[in-house]
């Protein structure tokens, strides 16, 4: 009986779910082929990197959200909250700050990141252990004490700024306005291994997720670790999160986005909820850098529409009350 | 066979449960019972592993709850909490469905289906099957709830406050159904209840709390006496006998 109105459903969610990976794929086949003039040994490589890059950040963006919506049991959150890309930022300030721009740009990219993103996974895992040891309903102690911490982070990244050698600050610019339009090419790899590993993990216990959206009480009472689960979900969001924010720097609100849009699309079971989410990324990322790159000729907003329009599902969310 | 052994918890220096030691042999209908603060859903959290006592021990069926497997504990206890606000958007046969999860890890066999339409047959559920949980009013939502956890199909389960909600309608067939399963299935009980004649009508035992201590255990009928509730509720509670049954009256 069950079973019978399960099947209509699952099968508009498997329709819907066709649907955008058409629809993602078709953005990036445009994306690679409009407006080619010359041989593709040249177009390749240009663009190319870009298209994978931008894979990557969507993919990691959605599954980090969709992830730690669950985990915090919140709607309107996205792991931003928690204050790790002004981490990034202050971890980049400081790099520059103790070793000086030479001697980054001298160490291998692939290792910075590892180096970066074990810090903020430290970060992450050392405060949720401190937060969640005191009491059993730490989590929203866990966010405002992120939205406390990333104001201290930002803070601390400016202060040290302030007192840079202006031609050392200038090169750490460089290091800090990554965007869609000027990814970091040779963290490409890294990243998208990292990215992978984590996403693959996140499928493969889509069961335990639903279990966990029950809320914690009812996750422990069906058996799930809820505490260690948590810890690794968190460990897990701070990788994406890192490979996100080193490829293109903090995005806020897209996130947000396309986590809600993926719940309207497909209902809140994790499985179609996390492919819907990836892929309504990957779409708004590459179709959006389509318009605005060849339609609109406005190369290097992208990044400013998708928060603006991210922005303003957040108030509308907010607005209708979504705050659970 | 439930052994509490002297278990404490305090919160921020305010001791909530003080050296609570019981045993509740299986299978069997306990109520708790007391006023409000007495420690009674902390202890009952304790029992589930919601929460970790400060010292002592809980053991169910032989397994410690703080220390064994979670997904094993799963399969022979179940519990439901007072208040279960979720942001996924659920149906009841969806919320049901979970009760399985700790028997076949999220992929149901049409065993699983028929014990679900079980389920929620079982508590008046049909018809209501497809509508979301925000769709139900609070007493059809608790009973969604309650099936979830009679699905589960454990040998222990701990209810807090399950009749929360509930008109007198559907209070009495919970506890019916408790009753039940009790004595048809030989399930083990333990409940967190307020109204004192209905724990005294439906239960095989009471264990009453105060400022987080056993105050009194024993049959419902040791327990209908008006000194033992003056004991416990610190009020004048006049108990008449009707047809053999103890019934409590309240002063006015």
């Amino acid at each position: 009986m069950a079973d019978a109105a399960l099947r209509p459903s699952a099968r508009r969610g498997t329709v819907v779910l066709a649907c955008l990976a058409a629809a993602a794929i078709g953005c990036a086949v445009l994306y690679m082929t409009i407006g080619v003039r010359g041989s593709w040994a040249f177009v390749l490589p240009f663009r190319a990197p870009k298209l994978a890059g931008m894979v990557v950040v969507a993919v990691a963006v959605a599954f980090s959200t969709v992830v730690f919506q669950t985990v915090t049991q919140n709607r309107i959150l996205t792991p931003t909250i928690m204050g790790f890309d002004s981490l990034y930022v202050a971890i980049q300030t400081a790099l520059v700050f103790g070793f000086g721009s030479r001697a980054l740009a001298t160490l291998d990219a692939d290792w910075r990141f590892v180096g970066e993103a074990s810090v903020m996974v430290c970060f992450s895992v050392v405060l949720f252990r401190w937060l969640l040891s005191e009491h059993g309903r730490g989590i929203h102690l866990l966010v405002l004490t992120g939205v406390v911490f990333g104001v201290l982070f930002r803070s601390l990244a400016s202060l040290l700024q302030r007192v840079l050698d202006p031609n050392e600050f200038s090169a750490l610019q460089d290091l800090l306005f990554a965007s869609f339009n000027a990814i970091d090419a040779g963290l490409l790899g890294v990243t998208a291994t990292a990215v992978g590993v984590c996403c693959a993990w996140l499928l493969s216990i889509h069961r335990t997720l639903d279990v966990l959206s029950l809320g914690r009480d009812a996750a422990i009472g069906l058996g799930v670790p809820h505490r260690r689960l948590v810890t690794r979900l968190l460990f897990v969001v701070a990788v994406l999160v890192s490979a996100s924010t080193a490829l293109v720097g903090p995005i806020a609100f897209f996130g947000l986005l396309v986590a809600n849009l993926a719940y309207l699309a497909v209902g809140h079971r994790h499985r179609p909820a996390l492919l819907a989410s990836a892929l309504i990324a990957v779409f708004t990322v590459v179709g959006g850098q389509v318009v605005l790159e060849h339609a609109l000729k406005l190369d290097g907003v992208l990044g400013v529409v998708i928060e603006f329009v991210g922005g303003i599902v957040f108030i509308v969310l907010l607005m209708r009350g979504v705050h659970r | 066979m439930i052994e509490v052994r002297n278990v404490t918890k305090a919160y921020g220096g305010a001791p909530v449960v003080t050296g609570v030691t019981l045993d509740l042999p299986a299978p069997g209908l306990t109520a708790i019972v007391g006023p409000n603060g007495a420690g009674k859903s902390t202890l009952l959290s304790i029992m589930a592993r919601l929460s970790a006592a400060d010292s002592g021990s809980v053991r169910i069926g032989g397994m410690d709850v703080a220390t064994a497997r979670s997904d094993l504990l799963a399969r022979r206890l179940a519990i439901l909490r007072q208040e279960n606000v979720m942001t996924a958007r659920l149906t009841v046969a969806d919320l049901v469905g979970f009760g399985r999860f700790p028997h076949n890890g999220g992929r149901p066999t049409p065993q699983d289906r028929d014990r679900i339409a079980a389920s929620i047959a079982f508590l008046n559920l049909e018809g209501l099957e497809h509508r979301f949980l925000d769709e139900l009013s609070g007493g059809q939502r608790q009973r969604a709830f309650m099936a979830m956890v009679l699905c589960q199909d454990t040998d222990y389960l701990l209810l807090d406050e399950p009749l929360n909600g509930l008109d007198m309608r559907h209070a009495v067939e919970t506890m019916r159904l408790v009753r039940r399963a009790v004595d048809d299935l030989g399930k083990s009980v333990v409940v967190v209840l307020h109204d004192i004649n209905v724990a005294a009508a439906y239960a095989d035992r009471i264990v009453a709390m105060k400022a987080g201590r056993v105050v009194f255990d024993g049959t419902s009928r040791d327990f209908m006496s008006a000194p033992v509730l003056r004991g416990i509720y610190d009020m004048e509670i006049a108990v008449h006998e009707i047809d053999d049954r103890r019934v409590a009256v309240l002063d006015r």
